[in-house]
């Protein structure tokens, strides 16, 4: 058991709107993959900011654009510290993961993709991971090759490894799947796509907010993550890039932080890592409330995380499990934060719908994954994701909720 | 001389599914009325579970088809893949089907709000009820067109 190191009542406690009602009932939230809720830390953070530091970043003389823009810069330090990049040079702070993935096919994509090229992706990414691709495939003239999955909803190796051997210039792939929660082997698969002449990008949406994420120890090319998903603001992510790789990339958007220089005459110079890439006026408050949110989740540990979440999802998967005609989609051997499932001849939306009602947050559909439900013949899942607040209380609450809508629905 | 406004057929059957939902407790009794009620609904015929009669939902799909009756009157049938949405589908049929053309066309749509369910039809939802709300009254104004 975890709960003597990890006092999940004191985490709660600090989550604010885990104290309100829905529909009657105490909340259970188990949407965190969507989207997690943030800590008084991170909301004092944000407010703060706004109430005594603002001003725009950079360039500005007075006080408080020195202040506010050592705010954004400390967290820039603190996010590459946090996933263990070289540099901040190596750091942009983007949208979000969306954001960073279509930064990466417009800029390193589009100077290096054409046609007779090809990619690799998997069958388990988000459409995040796969739109950006396909809108440039069509501009561009290069195939993409999907690897499939095995029945548990882990990568087909012998299926990735064929795949290799077309030589692809990219290969792209999610750290952990947002529908299934299966952990993939990043470090393995970059290895073995580098060694195939492949560049990597790996989307850690749902990775870094449950594990400790080392890039330099995956030795990826590109990793992206989102803010809100690790208990900090929407509108915030970040793009960490070699910095090789991003010194050679074309900017992406043009204007404000990134120019070096602007003249009509002598043509535009561009800014140094990683301004090249902040064109226009950052999300400050978002950046530097990031850092807050990385600050909490390192003041509670995120092995401490890890292990918590890793007895709920066992603990989820045991409970329900005992439902009749209840089906899990996603039973890899490393998951991380997820389960999914459907229970037979119920759809997930009638299942989400009645949960509602019993206070229970969950999501249903397709999660951004319609090519994943598409191949496994199902509308979507009913899916519970996790965070570091979630107890197993709730969890038995879920077990009964979804045993008490099937019968209803029968 | 008195004028008489007289409520259309279709505000008649609101108020009656109103009154119908104020007699039941809690949202337990709602929603176990609303599953029956899918569980009831007509099974669409198989000619008209077709693609171009499909209201694609994010969550949720409805097939819904019209025709007009001997009187000019606008029927309609439905299903989905869902049974809450079937159920809440088959209360949008009991409003507004075997009505005139011309009401359907202007109904106004109240009763989900007023028996608590109208998040149903919100767009965030997307179950595809919304869409076929907006279906059902735009072949309103096409029989209306018709004749």
């Amino acid at each position: 058991m975890t709960s003597s190191l990890f006092d999940v009542q004191a985490i709660r406690a600090q989550f604010p709107i885990l104290s309100r009602e829905v529909n009657g009932k105490p909340l259970a939230y188990f949407d965190s993959a969507a989207s997690a809720h943030k800590p008084q830390s991170v909301i004092d953070t944000q407010s703060r900011y706004l109430a005594e530091t603002h001003s725009n970043i950079h360039r500005g003389v007075h006080a408080l654009a020195q202040e506010a823009t050592e705010a954004y810069e400390a967290s820039r330090e603190k996010v590459r510290a946090h996933i263990g990049a070289e540099s901040t040079r190596e750091i942009l702070f983007v949208g979000g993961t969306t954001d960073g993935i279509n930064l990466v096919a417009q800029t390193w994509g589009r100077t290096n993709l054409g046609s007779g090229d090809c990619i690799v992706l998997t069958r388990m990414e988000h459409h995040s991971n796969i739109v950006p691709w396909q809108m440039l495939a069509l501009e561009m003239g290069f195939d993409i090759h999907v690897v499939e999955l095995n029945e548990d909803g882990t990568l087909d190796a012998e299926m990735f490894d064929a795949h290799l051997a077309r030589k692809p210039k990219l290969v792209a792939f999610t750290h952990v799947s947002n529908a299934l929660g299966t952990v993939n082997d990043a470090k393995y698969w970059t290895e073995r796509s580098h060694a195939a002449g492949a560049t990597v990008l790996v989307d850690g949406a749902q990775s870094v907010p449950h594990l400790q994420v080392d890039v330099k120890d995956l030795d990826v090319d590109f990793y992206m993550f989102s803010g809100h998903k690790t208990y900090g603001p929407t509108g915030i992510g970040v793009l960490y890039g070699k910095e090789a790789l991003l010194d050679a990339m074309p900017p992406y958007r043009g204007g404000g932080e990134m120019i070096g220089s602007v003249s009509f005459e002598n043509g535009t110079t561009y800014n140094e890592l990683p301004y090249k890439f902040e064109a226009g006026t950052p999300h400050i408050s978002g950046g530097i409330t990031l850092g807050s949110a990385i600050d909490w989740m390192n003041a509670v540990g995120v092995a401490a995380i890890t292990a918590h979440e890793h007895e709920l999802t066992q603990h989820a998967h045991a409970q329900l499990g005992d439902i009749e005609g209840l089906r899990f989609y996603g039973t890899a051997p490393c998951k991380a934060g997820v389960v999914s499932f459907l229970v037979d001849g119920i759809h997930p939306y009638d299942l989400g719908t009645l949960l509602d009602q019993l206070g229970i947050a969950v999501r249903t559909g397709h999660h951004c994954t319609e090519p994943l439900m598409d191949k496994l013949g199902i509308p979507g899942t009913v899916r519970a994701s996790f965070g570091a607040y979630n107890t197993l209380d709730e969890i038995d609450r879920l077990a009964e909720g979804v045993a008490r809508a099937s019968s209803m629905l029968r | 001389m008195y004028l008489y406004f007289m409520a259309s057929v279709i505000d008649q059957r609101q108020e009656h599914i109103e009154d119908e939902f104020a007699k039941m407790g809690d949202w337990m009794e709602k929603y176990e009325y609303i599953i029956s009620l899918g569980k009831e609904l007509d099974a669409l015929d198989p000619a008209d579970k077709v693609d171009d009669n499909l209201i694609k939902g994010c969550q949720s799909r409805v097939w819904l088809n019209a025709k007009q009756g001997i009187n000019g009157e606008v029927i309609f049938t439905a299903d989905s893949d869902a049974i809450i949405t079937k159920g809440l589908a088959a209360l949008m049929i009991r409003v507004l089907s075997n009505a005139p053309a011309s009401d359907i066309a202007s109904a106004k749509l109240f009763f989900l709000d007023r028996i608590g369910l109208n998040t149903h039809l919100s767009p965030t939802r997307s179950n595809g009820l919304q869409s076929m709300v907006k279906q059902m009254k735009l072949y309103g104004l096409v029989f209306m067109a018709k004749g």
